[in-house]
């Protein structure tokens, strides 16, 4: 991959993805990130080392034998022939395979002046929301906050706000307390990922986009 | 907040000796010879932790027991895809039992990828100095999480274990979020701490 990533997931909240509770359309971004991220992978084989070791520890209910093999087991896979992913597209592998997507082949929809997005779906019943945003070249979001556990994860070209730079592979956490204006890069625009463990709002900040006083 | 802490410590036993490094040769034994004799010993270790893993996020006993198995089934099926660097194999079993109870409990997507749908093959045997580590690791994270505060283990029980999200752990045990997490933080800054010279 091109340079290392530099804002990486919240130490809580990777472990929480390391322990298979974390909410699906965040574990989607963070499994896109870590797939972008060898110094995410590192930390989740560690974490998944934690696991294990609860795991190995936990003591069994009394009485609760193994019980006997089931008389089934008995092939063994060879390497499944591999979900094909072409490691130079831009999206990410784990989306690419889920949706059957590639980065080229994102049908955008219009959302408002110079943005536009696509939604992912998610499992029937799941909270939340999880859907690719493509932002034009220097366009500014108006101010706005969030509501629950929300990330972003550049996909192509960056984003800038008060906090830094975010640029492909960067992962920016925002939650209840944080509101921002990111402005997508003046030359390349931004196209990245978005997951809320809530229903999005982004009617709101959309019908925002078009009042003039946005100063566009 | 006061007192939350004691209500669902749970027992922290010795090693059992699968964890003193039995296990890298149990599982290249499956994938090396077929061994039945290997496979049930892994059997006899790990249904009856998974079953309580499946059942302590609401598995009634007979799919727990199910989900046990298909775990300890896709360990005998895919132990020619362990490798080193997939982690210990306690940790890939656990990732196996992980993934299965997002799947079928969940049924949400395990977004998480065992690594057996990505191009590279295992290679037979790890290197013996791999192993080596990896036992090390295991073994240290193993200490560390024993050594823990009652107040951070029963953080990284929950979430590990039981399949809490943060918020749910705070609710649990009538915390703020912010609480949660900074525990969950130590945990996890003592167990890297103690890896550090290693690899
Ligand atoms: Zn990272």
């Amino acid at each position: 991959m091109s340079q290392p990533v530099s804002h990486h997931p919240e130490t809580s909240k990777l472990m929480s993805f390391a322990a298979g509770s974390l909410p699906e359309p965040l574990a989607a971004a963070y499994a896109a990130h870590a797939s972008m991220c060898a110094a995410c992978r590192g930390e989740l084989r560690d974490m998944e080392l934690m696991g294990a070791a609860l795991l190995c520890s936990a003591v069994p209910t009394s009485g609760d034998a193994a019980g006997s093999i089931p008389a089934r087991p008995l092939s063994a896979d060879r390497a499944a022939a591999p979900a094909r992913h072409d490691a130079s597209d831009r999206l990410p592998a784990p989306i690419a395979r889920h949706y059957g997507l590639s980065f080229d082949s994102v049908r955008w929809k219009r959302l408002g002046p110079g943005i536009w997005h696509h939604r992912l779906t998610l499992s029937p019943g799941v909270q939340g929301d999880l859907r690719l945003l493509k932002i034009a070249a220097g366009r500014q979001m108006p101010l706005h906050g969030h509501g629950g556990m929300e990330v972003t994860l550049v996909l192509d070209g960056a984003y800038r706000d008060a906090t830094g730079e975010y640029r492909r592979g960067d992962i920016q956490d925002l939650d209840d307390a944080t509101e921002h204006s990111p402005v997508a890069d003046p030359g390349a625009g931004c196209i990245c990922l978005i997951a809320s463990e809530r229903p999005a709002r982004f009617k709101g900040i959309i019908s925002r986009l078009v009042q003039p006083w946005t100063g566009m | 907040m006061f007192q939350a802490v004691t209500a669902h410590r749970p027992p922290f036993r010795a090693p059992a000796p699968y964890l003193k490094g039995m296990m890298p040769d149990l599982l290249s034994r499956i994938a090396s010879e077929r061994s039945e004799e290997a496979f049930r010993r892994l059997f006899e270790t790990f249904v009856p932790r998974i079953r309580s893993y499946m059942r302590s996020r609401g598995a009634d006993a007979a799919a727990a027991e199910d989900l046990a198995q298909e775990t300890l089934l896709m360990v005998w099926r895919k132990a020619a895809l362990y490798s080193a660097e997939k982690g210990t194999p306690a940790s890939w079993i656990f990732t196996i039992a992980r993934n299965l109870r997002i799947d079928r409990l969940r049924k949400e997507v395990p977004w998480q990828e065992l690594g057996e749908d990505q191009e590279e093959i295992a290679s037979d045997d790890a290197a013996p100095d791999e192993l080596v580590s990896l036992r090390q690791r295991q073994e240290r994270v193993r200490s560390v999480l024993a050594a823990l505060p009652p107040d951070q283990r029963e953080a990284v029980t929950l979430a590990f274990i039981e399949g809490l999200s943060h918020s749910e752990i705070a609710a649990r045990l009538s915390l703020p979020l912010g609480t949660v997490k900074s525990r969950m933080r130590l945990a996890y800054g003592k167990v890297r701490a103690a890896l550090e010279d290693l690899q």
